[in-house]
């Protein structure tokens, strides 16, 4: 959890620093870095526990 | 010229129990019943008017196919318009037409929340522990599909071989923008890990250009000839080709960009110049190129990219609509779609990472990508896999799309508005607001028809050919002033027929 408010706190100034030498596309990948990184730590929680078993057991027959 | 392009959704979702034992078809019945079992009274579907087996191209296979559905199964309308009901093994909803896109958008949505809500409802009446989930995706990675359809009204008068070829470039390369993304490969004798990650659900599922099949030897455009209106004045051209999407924005897309493109046809002004020469590989070779550098052939000898074909088309709705104009699609909104097709296109040409809170298999891909990395993940990776399926979870508190900054179109209280109460500019409205007002009277109801029991022998069926009739303006007033289903059934004098339906319960 630490780790990921300093990474929110410090992507502001990154992204103003790069804004004035760079054009837009620099500064949005960063703040893209940083969003992807608080969105892993969040799948890393939800994410099924045992992959192997529910990949297994996800099987569905007839349709359409 | 082109006429109203009405619109809509039909979604089997996936589904597994957890926690106990059941086989999907009973697990399916259950979802659906607990949903539906809140309601004073269920309504039927009324069968009658049903041909599966008739052919577009003009041949009837009812004869050899066996029933389509079994009827006895459960089956239900809802009052937002929409029908609810196990299609084979699984969940499967249907919006209610729509006269726009976005309307279309905002059902399927409310299909969602139904599906939501009916796996709460399960969950009470299971024991502890024991859960039914659904998943909005089309495959479950073993070579088993599933469809996300969709159907527009055309007019009776375009030549359907024509149709089909002319739209066949468009089923073969929307997926760079409504694809949803699939961890592995499926199609029939390659190994599942030869491809890591493809842009479609479906792609490894087609294997011929046009045909009545939906499950074995999948068409890309399907001849179902089942238009559900008069039959002399329109068809339903019935899509099988499409991944169910998470965003929004991409239904949206999906749904716009074919209207556009079926009503140019319509007018007669799509060219042929973008036909491909092999849809049917191209289709695969397309979804398995997540790069967007894959070229295809097409008939002109030229070899074009996927996203320089859309750009084609792209160009050519510009011109139509300059030409034209779009009220088949509703002007406005035709705005809109032009406007976010070009842009979806131009941000997939510079770069397709921009487009991930837009598109489903960039957004999804973003997601693959950084757990590889995180994890130090191989291609084969189970977790890989995990990530893929959970994203179409229909679990808020397992849905991975939920948390992937995917864009919105509509709000919390127009979705919840949506699962009750039918659009306002088709004949949904009146089969929703009939359901609403009569829950015991009304005995069935399709597509084109609704049953009334009006307390004596025989039932009285209004049949309902004319989709763009039974809006709310043109309906509002009678349904009000009438207390009774007598009452509506006399008012409506020569329009009604008696009935033949029986009540399977």
């Amino acid at each position: 959890m630490a780790e990921r408010a300093q990474k929110k706190k410090t992507n502001p100034e990154r992204v103003k620093d790069e804004a004035q030498v760079e054009t837009k596309v620099e500064p949005k990948g960063e703040k893209l870095i940083a969003e992807l990184d608080d969105l892993l730590d969040e799948i890393d929680e939800v994410l099924e526990s045992n992959a192997e078993d529910f990949v297994k057991s996800y099987v569905q027959k007839g349709g359409e | 010229m082109s006429i109203a392009k009405i619109l809509g959704i039909e979604t089997e979702y996936g589904i597994i129990s957890n926690g106990i034992e059941s086989s999907p078809i009973t697990a399916s019945s259950l979802l659906i019943n607990s949903y539906v079992s809140r309601f004073d009274a269920s309504i039927g579907w009324d069968f009658e008017a049903e041909m599966p087996g008739s052919d577009a191209r003009g041949f009837s296979l009812d004869e050899v196919f066996p029933p389509d559905i079994e009827v006895s199964m459960v089956n239900t309308v809802l009052t937002n318009g929409a029908r609810y009901y196990v299609d084979h093994a699984h969940p499967e909803i249907s919006t209610p037409e729509c006269r726009f896109a976005s309307e279309a958008v905002l059902f399927d949505r409310a299909g969602e929340e139904i599906v939501r809500q009916s796996m709460v409802a399960a969950k009470k009446v299971l024991p502890d522990g024991a859960e039914l989930v659904a998943y909005k995706n089309n495959s479950d990675g073993k070579g088993n599909s599933y469809g996300c359809h969709e159907n527009y009204l055309l007019s009776r008068h375009i030549p359907f071989g024509e149709l089909a070829s002319l739209i066949t470039p468009h089923f073969v390369t929307r997926q760079v923008f409504c694809g949803a993304g699939k961890v592995g490969n499926e199609f029939e004798g390659m190994p599942h890990n030869s491809v890591a990650y493809q842009i479609s659900q479906r792609a490894d599922f087609f294997e011929e250009e046009i045909g009545l099949e939906t499950t074995l030897k999948r068409p890309i455009i399907n001849t179902r000839d089942e238009p559900h209106c008069d039959p002399s004045k329109y068809r339903r051209l019935h899509v099988i080709v499409g991944d169910a999407n998470m965003s929004e924005v991409a239904t949206f897309l999906k749904l716009g960009t074919t209207a556009i493109l079926l009503a140019m046809i319509e007018d007669e002004q799509l060219d042929a110049s973008l036909m491909l020469a092999t849809p049917v590989s191209a289709i695969r070779q397309i979804s398995h190129d997540p790069t967007l550098r894959q070229k295809v052939l097409l008939n002109s000898g030229k070899m074009m990219t996927a996203l320089e074909v859309q750009e084609g088309l792209c160009e050519q709705a510009e011109r139509y609509a300059t030409k034209f104009g779009l009220e088949s699609v509703g002007n406005d909104e035709g705005k809109l779609i032009l406007h976010r097709w070009r842009e979806v296109i131009e941000g997939l040409k510079e770069n397709p990472e921009s487009q991930s809170h837009i598109v489903d298999w960039v957004a999804k891909k973003r997601i693959i990508d950084g757990m590889s990395k995180r994890h130090d993940l191989r291609v084969g990776d189970p977790r890989l896999k995990t990530v893929d399926l959970q994203y179409h979870d229909m679990r808020p508190e397992k849905c991975l799309a939920t948390r992937a900054g995917l864009e919105t179109m509509v709000d919390a209280a127009s979705v919840a508005q949506a699962i009750d109460n039918p659009p306002e500019t088709t004949r949904a409205y009146f089969r929703g607001m009939c359901l609403k007002k009569w829950p015991k009277d009304v005995v069935a109801a399709n597509w084109d028809s609704i049953v009334f029991d009006i307390g004596r022998d025989p039932l009285k069926r209004l049949p309902m050919m004319e989709p763009l009739k039974g809006t709310r303006s043109l309906t509002e007033d009678l349904i009000n002033r009438c207390a009774t289903p007598a009452e509506l059934v006399a008012a409506l004098g020569d329009e009604i027929t008696n009935s033949n339906f029986k009540p399977s319960n």
